[in-house]
C-alpha cells in the first residue's frame, strides 16, 4: 500500500501509526463525532439498530481474533456470548451487584469458559475443532437451562435496567452512547493487538503452525490467549446485549448466531479489524432489510416466504462473497482507497 | 587451531525410525564453534531428518543431542528457539499473509517481552519496544537486500525472494547456531552466488556496518548447511559430514571428502 502524496514518514513510529495523515486522523475524527450526534437526529428505532450493531461488531471483533487472525475456527461464539452474558445477568440480578462490576466479571467468565473449550485446539485443528466449538455451543446452552434455580432456565431471567453511578441506563440514547463507547474501545484495543506481538504470534499460528513453534511461539499458550481474547470480547458483547433487553434468555444467544457472526467474518474479511465491523454491519443491515421487505413479500407472493428470507438472504450473500470476493468488504474497501489516493492520476498497483 | 573450536552441537548415537524405516542410524558427529558444517548426502539420506532432530521436530527413539553441555534431546521446537537454535526449511515455509518486514518482525517474538494486554494499549515502552526491533528488522531487511519487498506480502514474492525473506526471519531471531536446509534449492547461478555470499557474511560477521545489530555485527559463528550443490558445499565449508540411508559414512574437511571413496560411491554407485 502506498502513501498519499506529500504525506512522508521520517520515523518508524509514523510509520507504524494507524492514521498517517492528518486527513486521516481528521475523517476518523468526523466520524466519531458523527456516531456520538446520531442520538440528536435519529429515531429510537435506528438507535435500536446501531446499538445491536455495535454489540455484533464487538462480538465479531473477537471472533476475528480467533478465527480471522489467529486461525482457529469457532462456531460456538453465542455460546461464549452467553456465558458472559448470563454470568453478568446473574451477579446483578441474584446479587444486586453493579453494572459496571457484573460486566467486567461476565467478560473474565467468557474468557476462561474460551480457555476451558479452547483445549482441544491444542490437539486438533481444523474441521474438527470446528466440531468441538459447536460441541461448545449447545454444552453452554443445555447448561444454562438445566441450573433453573440460578439462570431461571428456559423462563430466562430478568435483569435490572443497569445503573452507572447515578446514571440509570434506562433510555435508548443512554445505552446506545454505552455501546458506542465499548465498540471504539474494542476497535482501538483489537487493532492494537494484532498489529503487535502476540498479533503477528496469531498470524503466524494461522500461516504456518510448524513454522511458528521453529521461530519460538508456544502453540499452546498463544491458541489459549487466542481463545481467552476472543471469547472476553464474546463476553462483552453478551452482556451488553443482556443488559440492553433487560432480560436474560438462552434464545438470545441461537446456534444460527454463532454461523452468521461467522458469516459476517467472511463478508467483511477475515483478518482485518476494519473488516470485522463492515462485515457485522452489512449483515445487520440485510437484517434490517429483510424485515422490511418481509411484510411485502408475503402479502404479494405467500406468507412462508416471508419465514425464511432471512436464512435464505444471509446464505445467499455468504455464498457470493466466498465465491466473487473470498476477501471480503474489506479488500473492495482498500481497492477504493487505493484508487483515491492518487485520485485523478491514478495509477496504482493494487496488491 | 583445536582449541578456539569449541564443541556447540554434539550429537550423540541418533536413532530415528517411522515403523520399520530406520531414517538416522548411530549417527554421531560435534557441530564446533566457528565453523560451517555442511551435510550432504543422495535424497533420502536423513540430511533433513537430522536437522528436523536438532529443532525438535523429531522425537529420536535413541541418541542425545548436547546444545552447549546441555542435553535438548525431545524439547520442544519453541523452547529451542528460545535457546538460540534457529533454521530455514527446504520448502518454504514463510507466514504468507504477512509482509516481508512482518515476517522478520514476527521472528522477534522471543526477543520481545510484551503479551496482548500491553500490546493492546500500545503505550509507552510497549511502543518503545515496538520501534527498536522495527530498526533491527530494517538492518537484516537493508543487510538481505530485500528493502524494495519491505511492505509486500510475501505470498505474491518470487521464489528466491521468498528464500531470502525466510533467511532473514532465522537472522532476527538472533540465533547462536543456523541450521539451514537446503538454501539453494531451485534457484540459478546468480542466485545461489548472492546467497553463498549472505552465508559466509553471516557467518563471518559485519562488523561496523551494523553496529546496533548483534547478529548481525558478531556473525553465527557456528552454520550447519544442507546443501545438494557440491560446488559450493566445497567452497563454503569447513568440515563436510556425508550421509547415506540414515548412517553417517564419512566425515572430514572437503579435500578429504573428495577423496574418500565411500563418498564417491554413495553418489555414483560403485564400479563394477
Amino acid at each position: 500500500m502506498g502513501l498519499r502524496t506529500g504525506t512522508f514518514h521520517e520515523n518508524y513510529a509514523q510509520d507504524m501509526a494507524i492514521f498517517h495523515s492528518g486527513l486521516q486522523w481528521g475523517i476518523a475524527v468526523a466520524f466519531i463525532i458523527f456516531l456520538f450526534a446520531c442520538p440528536l437526529f435519529f429515531s429510537d428505532r435506528i438507535l435500536t439498530i446501531l446499538t445491536t450493531m455495535g454489540i455484533a461488531v464487538i462480538s465479531v471483533h473477537g471472533l476475528n481474533i480467533l478465527t480471522g487472525y489467529c486461525g482457529q475456527i469457532s462456531i460456538g461464539h453465542a455460546g461464549f456470548m452467553a456465558v458472559g452474558g448470563y454470568t453478568s445477568a446473574i451477579l446483578c440480578a441474584k446479587l444486586g451487584w453493579p453494572f459496571w462490576v457484573a460486566l467486567p466479571c461476565g467478560a473474565l467468565a467468557a474468557g476462561i469458559a474460551g480457555l476451558f473449550f479452547g483445549l482441544p485446539s491444542l490437539k486438533i485443528k481444523g474441521f474438527y475443532l470446528i466440531m468441538a466449538t459447536i460441541a461448545a455451543q449447545f454444552i453452554i446452552i443445555w447448561t444454562i437451562i438445566q441450573l433453573r434455580s440460578i439462570t431461571g432456565g428456559a423462563d430466562g431471567l430478568s435483569v435490572p435496567k443497569p445503573a452507572i453511578g447515578s446514571i440509570i441506563l434506562s433510555s435508548k440514547t443512554n445505552y446506545f452512547y454505552l455501546v458506542m463507547v465499548f465498540t471504539c474501545l474494542a476497535t482501538l484495543l483489537a487493532k492494537n493487538i494484532v498489529r503487535t506481538r502476540a498479533g503477528r504470534a496469531f498470524i503466524a499460528i494461522r500461516d504456518n503452525d510448524l513454522a511458528a513453534e521453529v521461530m519460538g511461539v508456544s502453540l499452546w499458550s498463544y491458541k489459549l490467549q487466542a481463545f481467552f481474547i476472543g471469547c472476553v470480547y464474546a463476553g462483552v458483547a453478551g452482556s451488553l446485549l443482556i443488559h440492553y433487553f433487560s432480560f436474560a434468555s438462552t434464545d438470545q444467544f441461537p446456534f444460527m448466531d454463532s454461523v452468521w457472526y461467522l458469516g459476517m467474518l467472511i463478508v467483511g474479511g477475515m483478518g482485518s479489524t476494519t473488516g470485522a465491523i463492515f462485515g457485522a454491519v452489512a449483515l445487520k443491515l440485510l437484517d434490517e432489510l429483510v424485515t422490511m421487505v418481509g411484510p411485502i413479500l408475503s402479502a404479494a407472493v405467500a406468507p412462508q416466504a416471508a419465514a425464511s428470507l432471512a436464512l435464505i438472504s444471509h446464505g445467499l450473500i455468504i455464498i457470493i462473497f466466498l465465491i466473487f470476493e473470498p476477501r471480503g468488504l474489506h479488500h473492495r474497501w482498500e481497492i477504493i482507497k487505493a484508487y483515491f489516493r492518487l485520485w485523478p492520476f491514478s495509477h496504482q498497483e493494487i496488491e | 587451531m583445536e582449541t578456539d573450536r569449541q564443541v556447540k552441537l554434539r550429537i550423540d548415537n541418533l536413532l530415528l525410525s517411522f515403523g520399520g524405516v530406520k531414517a538416522l542410524f548411530e549417527v554421531s558427529m560435534d557441530i564446533r564453534d566457528n565453523e560451517i558444517l555442511a551435510i550432504i548426502g543422495p535424497n533420502g539420506a536423513g540430511k533433513t531428518a537430522l536437522l528436523n532432530c536438532i529443532n525438535g521436530f523429531y522425537k529420536p527413539q535413541e541418541g542425545e543431542i548436547y546444545y552447549d553441555g546441555q542435553k535438548i534431546t525431545r524439547m520442544r521446537p519453541d523452547k529451542l528457539a528460545k535457546l538460540g537454535i534457529a533454521r530455514t526449511f527446504q520448502n518454504i515455509e514463510l507466514y504468507a499473509g504477512l509482509s516481508t518486514q512482518d515476517n522478520i518482525m514476527a521472528a522477534r517474538h522471543v526477543l520481545m517481552k510484551q503479551n496482548f494486554i500491553t500490546g493492546a494499549l500500545y503505550l509507552g515502552w510497549s511502543l518503545q519496544e515496538e520501534i527498536k526491533h522495527r530498526r533491527t528488522v530494517e538492518e537484516i531487511i537493508d543487510f538481505l537486500e530485500i528493502a524494495p519487498m519491505r511492505k509486500k506480502v510475501v505470498g505474491v514474492l518470487p521464489y528466491g525472494m521468498q528464500k531470502r525473506v525466510e533467511l532473514g526471519r532465522a537472522l532476527a531471531l538472533e540465533p547462536k547456531v543456523l541450521l539451514l536446509d537446503e538454501p539453494m534449492a531451485g534457484m540459478n547461478l546468480e542466485e545461489k552466488e548472492d546467497i553463498a555470499r549472505f552465508i559466509i557474511d553471516i557467518f563471518e560477521g559485519q562488523g561496523a556496518t551494523y553496529p546496533d545489530t548483534p547478529v548481525l555485527r558478531d556473525g553465527i559463528r557456528c552454520i550447519i548447511l544442507v546443501e545438494h550443490d557440491m560446488g559450493v558445499v566445497m567452497d563454503i565449508a569447513d568440515r563436510i559430514v556425508v550421509l547415506d540411508f540414515g548412517r553417517k559414512i564419512a566425515e572430514g574437511t572437503p579435500a578429504e571428502i573428495k577423496a574418500n571413496p565411500e563418498v564417491i560411491s554413495a553418489y555414483l554407485g560403485k564400479e563394477k
